[in-house]
């Protein structure tokens, strides 16, 4: 059962995935990364990360893919124009260059790895008995076992956000 | 439980919620109408069956009877897609709310819910805010500057509030230590003295309560935050370009939310289902529904009520408001239930 709902997800995530880069319209594209954080979500829920994934879909899609979406709506984007020339250069050397990269990385992986290290089995635990996803274990991480790294990333967000506002102020 | 019972249980209870939900949607329209109308010195609908009662069938016959237009310059995927977005997540999110405690009915021993999920408060907020994608693309593709106009205003608006409505709800969930509404529920569960019922709403989350109420006003398009529809400026906002059955099913979608947002606030600060339990078994299993049902029932009067007596706010006050006045109101009010947890 989880298996096949992996691969339902992930064939979903990689579908969507392709689907953002060959849309010419920025609405479809964003809309396909959407789905693409919807089916990540589900594949955390399978992972047994239940908190996780709940974030995943009120931050990223709920939040952020909105904002994209107001964006893209504000400016009014329309179609991607197309270059008239598509370099048949890139076409001939990309596609076997990545073909040849992605089978020299297999190689890699099983020669030294081992392939049975990689693995979509059941969900990852801690101590056996407890699962790393839900919001008891995430808490106890973040403010105990790693209180500090967690205030100070949050003191780094919030410097970024302040740069970024003094940056899109406009000069007086 | 075998997995045979558990899924026909599970499709009993799916088909009966969303049976009740649906004529729940249809009779506040009706509701709605009848009260805003005797607020304004004038009946309602009175004409079909008596009292009115009828109308909503009316309503709906006249819904799907209507011609269909699809304007010429809609972006159609999208614009056939945002209805559907509306009402799907709309009446999903009902699926987490518990009403009523577990049941013995022929031998099989059940919660009063659909599905027990111990995320079943972010389930509700996740699916909210994915709901907020029905109103911007319907505003975007209808390809209308007034639709447009509604999209954009709808999209910030929800943003902004969908804050200030997770942060409320934060008080509620340090006091019950879960996210699971009927834990929550459970946690409330008792009474001071005797006589007054250990609900949220008395443990200190007035102000909670308060923030929620008005931030899911907001995240329902409702008056006083109805500026993604605002007749008076928008011609209908986000639905113009919608007709018959595509601009129904957004309509279904604004009072299915209604009626979710009801059941969160009684589940939430209200004690669920608690009340006065008595009389034989059937009774005793009945009663919590009644109680529950009507606490929703007194939600949705205050909506209309509201809604027959505020105007509607200005852009840059519905913003200044949700920021400036919310937002740090709600930040106050977890730290200082946190503080009090943890002192205590």
């Amino acid at each position: 059962m989880h298996l096949v709902l992996f691969l339902i997800f992930g064939a979903l995530c990689v579908g969507a995935a392709i689907n953002l880069l060959a849309q010419k319209h920025p609405i479809n594209s964003a809309l396909s990364l959407i789905v693409v954080m919807g089916s990540l979500a589900l594949l955390y829920l399978l992972l047994g990360a239940e908190f996780v994934a709940a974030i995943q879909i009120i931050v990223y899609a709920g939040a952020i893919m909105v904002l994209f979406v107001f964006v893209i709506m504000l400016l009014n984007a329309g179609e991607e124009e197309v270059l008239p020339h598509s370099s048949r250069v890139a076409v001939s050397l990309g596609v076997p260059g990545l073909i040849l990269g992605l089978a020299i990385g297999i190689w890699v992986i099983s020669r030294y790895a081992g392939l049975d290290r990689i693995s979509i089995g059941g969900p990852m635990l801690l101590n056996g008995t407890e699962s790393f996803g839900n919001p008891t274990s995430l808490a106890k991480l973040l403010f105990r076992d790693f209180l500090l790294p967690f205030e100070v990333t949050s003191v780094l967000i919030l410097i970024a956000i302040l740069g970024a506002v003094v940056l899109a102020r406009r000069e007086e | 439980m075998s997995i045979a019972t558990y899924i026909l249980v599970s499709l009993i209870k799916i088909v009966l919620v969303v049976f009740v939900l649906l004529t729940g949607v249809a009779y506040t329209v009706l509701l709605e109408r009848k009260v805003v109308g005797h607020m304004q010195n004038r009946w309602g609908p009175s004409r079909v069956g008596p009292f009115g009662i009828w109308q909503p069938l009316a309503d709906g016959l006249k819904f799907i009877f209507k011609e269909d237009l699809t304007p010429p310059y809609v972006y159609k995927p999208l614009y056939l897609l945002a209805p559907i977005i509306s009402v799907t997540v709309a009446l999903s999110s009902i699926a987490v709310i518990p009403f009523g405690p577990w049941i013995n009915a022929g031998g099989v021993h059940t919660p009063l819910q659909i599905a027990d999920v111990n995320i079943g408060l972010l389930v509700v907020l996740g699916l909210t805010s994915i709901g907020v994608y029905g109103v911007v693309l319907a505003g975007w593709s209808s390809n209308s500057k007034y639709s447009m106009l509604g999209g954009l205003r709808a999209s910030a608006q929800m943003v902004s509030y969908e804050i200030a409505l997770g942060l409320s709800l934060v008080g509620v969930l340090i006091l019950s230590g879960s996210f699971s509404l009927r834990e929550v529920v459970d946690a409330q569960s008792g009474t001071w003295f005797g006589f007054i019922p250990k609900w949220n709403f008395f443990k200190g989350q007035f102000v909670a309560f308060f923030i929620y109420i008005m931030a899911a006003y907001a995240e329902t398009n409702r008056i006083p935050f109805d500026l993604a529809e605002a007749e008076t400026e928008l011609v209908a906002g986000y639905h113009t370009e919608y007709s018959s059955m595509k601009f129904a099913m957004f309509f279904m979608a604004e009072y299915a939310n209604m009626i979710t947002v009801a059941c969160l606030a009684s589940v939430l600060f209200f004690g669920g289902w608690s009340g006065p339990v008595f009389g034989p078994p059937i009774l005793r299993d009945i009663l919590p529904v009644l109680w529950f049902v009507l606490r929703v029932f007194i939600f949705l009067f205050i909506y209309i009520w509201v809604r027959g007596t505020l105007p509607r706010f200005r852009y840059d006050q519905l913003m200044a408001f949700g920021w400036k006045f919310l937002l740090p109101l709600a930040v106050a009010n977890t730290i200082v239930t946190a503080l009090v947890v943890a002192l205590r």
